[in-house]
């Protein structure tokens, strides 16, 4: 079963390493601008919450790009962009109702995250585990678990 | 160049003249960048004896070389100018998200200079910078004073502002960015105002780039797992904040209560990071990079609604706790929420509230002076004061003076707790000989993050707290690496875990400059240095390296430290000689030499 890469904003503290990490792995060079993942901060409740591709089933992106340039990666199932074959339209960030593709300007006129070939580097960096990337029975497993014990120590207070 | 953006902004405000210098790559390699690179600027360039707010004192805005990659916590940046609390060199240090975006826009540091006839502020847009009118923004808290900013410029802006503390001169005023983080202490944000400058936006889209991309890649993991495992990097910051401190400071006997008359506190469970994480934590926040996340997103309510904020930290929570005999967590938390909006130091607050109700104590004081009765363990009278103090209203105004000042006004000098005029932190000095030592030789007066061997003395427990033996080369060892730690832009917190050996890699994959182990202290050292000749060239000399008279010679009445006073003159003596200074403090011309000052 392949991993999806699954964000708790309850566990973010806003460091933002995974947009560091991020763009340093695709360009080089430190600058959250150009990351492919980004934490969204609300100002306010002083929240915060990662924001990335959640590589849809049926992408709408995919669907459509003009010159066929998006597809599926056979390993990691990531929707992925490819750099030949896209004319940079655009057409694909004007659909995604996310917002999760993004133009970086004439070097990069869309961009999105790939998985990083099945290790995404914002996950290993991440100090909290608000991100993480796991086979979705693990993921449903664990939460599963984690209910079922709260739920059993509910019961377990009361005489029946 | 590497690490280092390699250019540095000068505005002038009295002219409007804009220029972009090249960042010379000696003195980056001397002096590394944020508080080095800017102390160095600072001493230059500024005339002696100059008025801190005179239109020709400089404001700094100094990025280091690993701040904004994801050097472990390097966030940092430092605000430098010659402070008016002080009359010192102050370098005041602030995380956050904005010390990274001055990076990402091009430059290392920002430098203003003069004074702008009218309000305004400053809009970094990468190579785009103009100075516009912040008439809109005077008079504004820092929160509004953001938003407003970047509704007029870009709303992925970061900014950096004052408050009105910073308006009205109060000579402990702070620069807040990203509208809870705090260059908080030597009145940074009083030389802000006095330049008419409210803000500096700043946006930039460009990258860090990184000599040796894998090795740094690889300390940055390596570090990352250093700061995980470490009981304090790991374990007591990320859980309850700096405040853990609390009880552990407390429980050696050394929590100031009472502006320094005792050193425990019947209410220190109640203020405690126990307390706070249990009662007020909605989360943790932590900076650009950090994987500690000490910040505490706090939630209060206060007067019948929901107010949410950051902090307070532990010296906040002492300052306007204990040093008041103030037990209220809530309402401690508000005044914090407080203290960030008006863009004012709770330190020097909390301790100058602490020395005003001594004075009232002593009948210094009257009601007809204060407007209210002052006493220890008031919460409303310090929520009245911080109003009043961040105003400049009635009594306040005498508040805003800071401590030194107050009291000396009144005839009773010795009833601030400062050293050079700047108040100390949350650690009575009677039962940790070091931070005395380290409170008396600070470059920037009373202070625990010039030299915090609290680490070695008390958190750690590596050595005696109590004896004053070998603490000076303790201190000088931890005063040094403080200095590299300050300007390669991580946070000093990271040292609970890391040394100079983790510190190094990461600097010499970034910048390429090729440190080594000695170069690199050595830098340190020659900061430390640069400081001192500055202060000396100010006047100051071996009679301000000194402590308030209580903590000299009133011995702790109870707890771990009783019976003891700080042995400072001891100290003091072996500091100088192991720094290579003469008896009166003054680094000799054989060390200038040995570290390229003279």
């Amino acid at each position: 079963m392949s991993k999806t890469l699954v964000i708790d904003p309850k566990s973010c503290t806003g460091c933002r390493l995974c947009e560091l990490v991020c763009s340093f792995k695709k360009t080089e060079t430190y600058n959250p601008a150009r990351a492919r993942i980004r934490t969204i901060v609300m100002e306010d409740e002083i929240a915060f919450v990662p924001m990335t591709c959640w590589q849809c089933e049926e992408p709408v992106c995919q669907e459509v790009c003009p010159t066929g340039a998006i597809g599926r990666d056979e390993g990691t199932d990531a929707v992925i962009i490819s750099v030949e074959r896209c004319i940079g339209c655009k057409m694909c960030m004007m659909v995604c109702p996310f917002g999760n593709i993004q133009s970086n300007g004439a070097h990069e006129p869309v961009v999105k995250c790939d998985l990083c070939g099945g290790e995404p580097e914002c996950v290993l960096f991440c100090p909290t585990n608000a991100l993480q990337y796991l086979p979705a029975d693990k993921f449903t497993l664990a939460r599963k678990k984690r209910i079922a014990e709260k739920f059993r120590s509910i019961l377990e207070e009361v005489e029946w | 160049m590497f690490g280092w953006m390699g250019t540095i902004l000068r505005v002038n405000l009295s002219t409007g003249k804009i220029t972009k210098e090249k960042l010379d790559e000696k003195m980056a390699r001397d002096y590394i960048g944020a508080r080095g690179l800017a102390s160095r600027i600072l001493y230059d360039e500024l005339p002696p004896g100059t008025e801190p707010f005179d239109p020709a004192n400089l404001l700094i805005f100094a990025a280091g070389p690993l701040t904004g990659t994801a050097a472990t916590s390097a966030s940092r940046y430092n605000v430098v100018t010659k402070s008016p609390l002080t009359g010192a060199i102050a370098a005041s240090n602030s995380g956050g998200y904005l010390p990274a975006e001055i990076k990402y826009a091009g430059y290392d540091l920002i430098i203003v200079e003069g004074k702008s006839e009218e309000p305004v502020y400053l809009w970094v847009h990468n190579d785009r910078v103009e100075i516009r009118s912040a008439k809109a923004m005077w008079g504004k808290g820092v929160r509004e004073t953001d938003a407003l900013i970047r509704e007029e410029t870009d709303d992925e802006a970061k900014i950096i502002s004052i408050g009105l503390a910073g308006e009205k001169l109060v000579r402990f005023a702070g620069v807040i960015n990203d509208r809870e983080r705090a260059a908080g202490r030597s009145g940074v944000g009083a030389v802000m105002g006095s330049k008419n400058l409210k803000a500096v936006a700043v946006r930039g889209t460009q990258g860090i780039k990184i000599k040796d991309g894998a090795a740094f890649r690889e300390a940055v993991l390596r570090n990352m797992n250093k700061i995980k495992s470490g009981p304090v990097t790991g374990e007591g910051l990320p859980s309850y904040g700096t405040a853990i401190l609390v009880n552990v400071i407390n429980s050696h006997g050394i929590l100031p209560t009472n502006n320094f008359q005792l050193g425990e506190f019947h209410g220190a469970e109640a203020i405690s990071g126990e307390t706070l994480a249990r009662d007020l934590l909605v989360r943790n926040r932590g900076c650009l990079a950090c994987p500690i996340g000490c910040g505490r997103v706090t939630e209060i309510n206060w007067e019948g609604e929901r107010e949410r904020g950051e902090g307070p930290e532990y010296e906040s929570i002492w300052a306007l706790g204990a040093a008041c005999g103030i037990s209220d967590l809530e309402l401690i938390t508000k005044v914090n929420y407080l203290c960030n909006e008006y863009g004012m130091d709770p330190i020097t607050l909390g301790t100058t509230v602490a020395c005003a109700i001594e004075l009232f104590a002593e009948g210094v004081l009257t009601v007809e002076e204060t407007g209210v009765p002052l006493n220890f363990g008031d919460g409303q009278a310090l929520l009245e004061m911080t109003r009043k103090t961040a105003l400049r209203e009635g009594f306040g105004d005498m508040l805003a003076e800071g401590s030194a000042r107050l009291a000396e006004k009144y005839g009773r000098p010795e009833l601030s707790m400062s050293s050079k005029k700047q108040e100390y932190p949350a650690y009575d000095p009677r039962g940790a000989q070091g931070i005395g030592l380290g409170y008396a030789t600070s470059n920037r007066g009373g202070c625990h993050v010039r030299g915090y061997t609290i680490g070695a003395e008390i958190v750690a427990a590596a050595v005696d707290p109590l004896t004053s033996a070998g603490k000076a080369k303790l201190l000088i060892d931890v005063q040094d690496f403080t200095c590299v730690v300050d300007s390669v832009g991580m946070c000093l917190f990271t040292t609970f875990s890391l040394g100079p050996d983790d510190v190094l890699p990461l600097l010499n994959a970034a910048t390429g400059a090729g440190y080594t182990d000695e170069s690199l202290l050595q830098a340190g050292e020659r900061i430390w240095n640069l400081e001192r000749l500055f202060n000396l060239r100010e006047g100051l000399s071996r009679q301000d390296d000194s402590l308030a008279p209580r903590l000299l010679q009133e011995a702790l009445s109870t707890g771990p430290a009783k019976g003891h006073v700080v042995e400072l003159e001891r100290m003091l003596d072996e500091y100088y000689q192991l720094r290579g200074w003469d008896s009166e403090g003054r680094p000799s011309s054989e060390k200038l030499q040995a570290l390229g000052l003279e």
